[in-house]
């Protein structure tokens, strides 16, 4: 059986060179950063190593400017939080409908504590209305906070458009960069962009660190307070062994910035056209021109997602899914809510997302099992007319069961 | 990925009597397209002994739908109308060995997607009994509406009254959070502020009876605190009823899925407890197979 990993934008596999210079780090030069002895020598050392490392691959100005977290989440917390904080009189937070947990959650806490939070909405393509934004902005607003790239369709959105938009209004602006840092490159020094979180296992690090990247001369309120680490911004005792890997992983990272955005875009390229031919019935979600080179999203219309992962599953693929079920909520993923994509469809979405350990054989062997996987569940569907092989007349109408 | 069994997967993989009937004379057709779960079963029923000879499934669903529908049909065919009603929901679960607190419903699915095939061959319209709500508790895989219900209907206050009358909460513990959400919700409703330090809740009819009862009241009494208890039992799908009352002890039968369910003995020390508290007097609630057999009603009254 093969053995496919398509799950990239969900999490990596480790780089092996990632894993090598980390070793040392538990072994030999496991001692505290701030220790002055030998088994601590080179540790410090090391850790202004991978901050240039990380510095290098999103532009930053000045290595002072990283800050190491645990992860993705953990800078998305610290920024926004840092924001409220400084700006007490601020009450207002812009968002997207489309973000991650790790923004949406916090600012629906940060509702109940009587905040306004403005979650723009996108049109069918996932695309965000700037003239809406524009009219958001104000002095009662603490911090925008839009992800660079959507996990789920890839979407790119215009931060540093809207950065310039927000600083021009006198209002902070972060930007969830997970899925993109790595995959697009960046150059943060030119944008008006204040804050951006990293996350260490979306590029080849391990899990459990992150970054957040926090311009000089922003105001900013610490999380964690304790030590003096990362220059009294982020205390707690450096992750050395992952630091250092992260460092490692964004040094690749720019090796393989043409690969990843000409090899695994062809890839990707292959895959949907590939889907969409044999395919009756699906269709790609999300803004297909403007999206993460490695990333697409394809909605199978009239059958359920999870059940397709797990046929998948058992032909040795991994993806994912914006089912409801796959998650055990009631609704399927808020993203194909916020693009209105019909229920029949949006619960039938799979994500096939690309690193640069995939090969075009991998692309061959999900489309030799697609559409088999596919007819199989239509076969089952009270939505689909298995006689003439096609889905019934009127779907939504044709088969309205009682709400149970 | 869930920790399905391997009866889940063995009927997802190879799932039983897909497709529809084509001489079905009952359907029903339950599920709901926004949750991602709908279910379309068709039976032929004999007309003259009311056998279901054959049964089909066309599921939109994730694997354990998948399943549940696939295990039913097998469960039922050759079942009177009358046998296969009281298929409970555990039972599927049961025979698939087990599903996920997330996915009880797609189990809860198939015995409504019965009821409402039943319903239709006998020319009768079925009712949907319930909502379903965001699961909360996933330890005893209650979910929101039913939470909201109880505290309704018992003016619950607390974590602890919540936890006690349907043992949401009791596990883990990771779901606090959001019960006190749901109570801060509900107080708010009635006019009163969630307070987590209030004293626990004064039970169904709060004054404990100062005169001695006669035994209609105390009877009475009894059924009244079970009748409370039975919405959670019945959404669960069992049920509890009293079968006797003997000096200080009731005994009751619990049906249904409650029946050999592990959970009966909580359920049962859960009853105890609270008739307690609203008769302020002991008693003990005993299940009826318990029930000394020679003790008949005349004896009874006069032990």
């Amino acid at each position: 059986m093969p053995d496919i990993y398509l799950d990239n934008n969900a999490t990596t596999k480790v780089d092996s060179a990632v894993v090598d210079v980390m070793i040392p780090y538990f072994t030999e030069q496991f001692g505290n950063p701030s220790s002055i002895h030998r088994f601590a020598d080179g540790v410090a050392k090391a850790i202004k190593r991978a901050r240039t490392q990380v510095q290098e691959l999103i532009g930053a100005e000045h290595d002072s400017e990283i800050i190491f977290t645990s992860c993705g989440t953990e800078s998305d917390s610290t920024a926004i939080l840092s924001a409220i904080k400084a700006q007490p009189n601020r009450k207002e937070i812009i968002t997207t409908a489309v973000e991650h947990p790790a923004i949406l959650s916090l600012c629906e806490n940060l509702e109940k504590e009587g905040y306004t939070i403005h979650r723009m909405p996108v049109d069918k393509c996932g695309r965000l209305n700037l003239e809406a934004y524009k009219n958001l902005l104000s002095d009662e607003v603490a911090i925008v906070s839009v992800m660079w790239a959507n996990n789920e369709t890839g979407t790119i959105f215009p931060v540093e458009q809207m950065a310039e938009m927000a600083n021009a209004a006198g209002v902070m602006f972060h930007t969830d960069a997970v899925q993109a840092v790595g995959k697009i490159p960046m150059m943060l020094q030119d944008t008006k962009i204040d804050m951006l979180s990293i996350s260490g296992h979306k590029l080849h690090a391990p899990k459990g660190i992150g970054v957040l990247y926090l311009r000089r001369g922003t105001r900013y309120r610490p999380l964690l307070r304790g030590g003096h680490q990362e220059r009294g911004r982020r205390a707690g005792t450096e992750n050395t062994a992952s630091i250092v890997g992260l460092g490692k992983a964004c040094e690749l990272a720019i090796e393989h910035m043409e690969y990843e955005n000409v090899q695994v875009k062809a890839m990707r390229d292959r895959l949907e056209q590939g889907v969409v031919a044999s395919v009756p019935h699906c269709f790609i979600t999300g803004d297909i021109n403007n999206r993460l080179p490695n990333t697409t999203d394809i909605a199978f219309e009239y059958i359920e997602g999870e059940a397709i992962l797990m046929l998948l599953n058992k032909a040795g693929i991994a993806a994912s899914s914006g089912s409801a079920c796959t998650s055990g909520s009631l609704e399927p993923s808020h993203v194909m809510r916020a693009m209105d994509i019909p229920y029949t469809a949006a619960h039938g979405t799979i994500r096939f997302s690309f690193s640069r350990y995939n090969t075009m054989s991998d692309v061959d062997e999900v489309l030799k099992v697609m559409p088999e996987i596919v007819a199989k569940l239509r076969k089952l569907s009270p939505y689909w007319d298995s006689v003439n092989n096609t889905p019934v007349a009127n779907p939504e109408q044709a088969f309205q069961p009682t709400y149970a | 990925m869930w920790d399905y069994s391997d009866k889940v997967k063995d009927h997802f993989f190879n799932p039983k009597n897909a497709g529809a009937v084509v001489d079905a004379n009952a359907i029903g057709e339950v599920g709901s397209i926004s949750c991602g779960d709908a279910l379309r079963l068709t039976l032929k029923v004999n007309d003259d002994t009311e056998v279901i000879e054959d049964a089909g499934f066309q599921t939109f669903g994730c694997g354990s739908a998948i399943a549940s529908s696939s295990v039913l049909t097998e469960i039922i065919k050759g079942l009177t109308l009358d046998e296969a009603l009281k298929v409970t929901n555990q039972d599927i679960a049961s025979e698939l060995d087990g599903l996920p607190p997330e996915k009880m419903h797609c189990s809860v699915m198939g015995r409504e997607a019965l009821q409402a095939a039943v319903a239709n061959y006998r020319g009768e319209e079925w009712k949907d009994d319930h909502e379903e709500g965001a699961l909360i508790c996933k330890c005893f895989a209650i979910d929101a509406v039913m939470i909201e219900e109880m505290v309704w209907a018992n003016k619950l206050r607390t974590v602890e009254d919540v936890t006690n009358f349907t043992k949401a909460g009791g596990g883990c513990a990771a779901c606090h959070e959001d019960i006190e959400a749901i109570l801060e919700k509900v107080l708010k409703e009635r006019g009163e502020t969630f307070d987590p330090l209030a004293a626990p809740v004064e039970k169904v009819e709060v004054v404990a009876e100062k005169k001695p009862l006669t035994n209609l009241q105390r009877i009475k009494k009894i059924e009244e605190v079970l009748n409370s208890f039975r919405p959670q039992l019945m959404a669960d799908g069992g049920d509890v009823e009293l079968v006797e009352v003997v000096d200080k002890t009731a005994y009751v039968n619990l049906t249904g899925a409650c029946n050999g369910c592990q959970m009966s003995a909580m359920t049962i020390a859960g009853i105890q407890q609270r008739l307690m508290e609203v008769m302020g007097e002991f008693i003990k609630v005993v299940p009826a197979s318990q029930m000394p057999k020679l003790v008949t009603i005349g004896e009874a009254t006069h032990a």
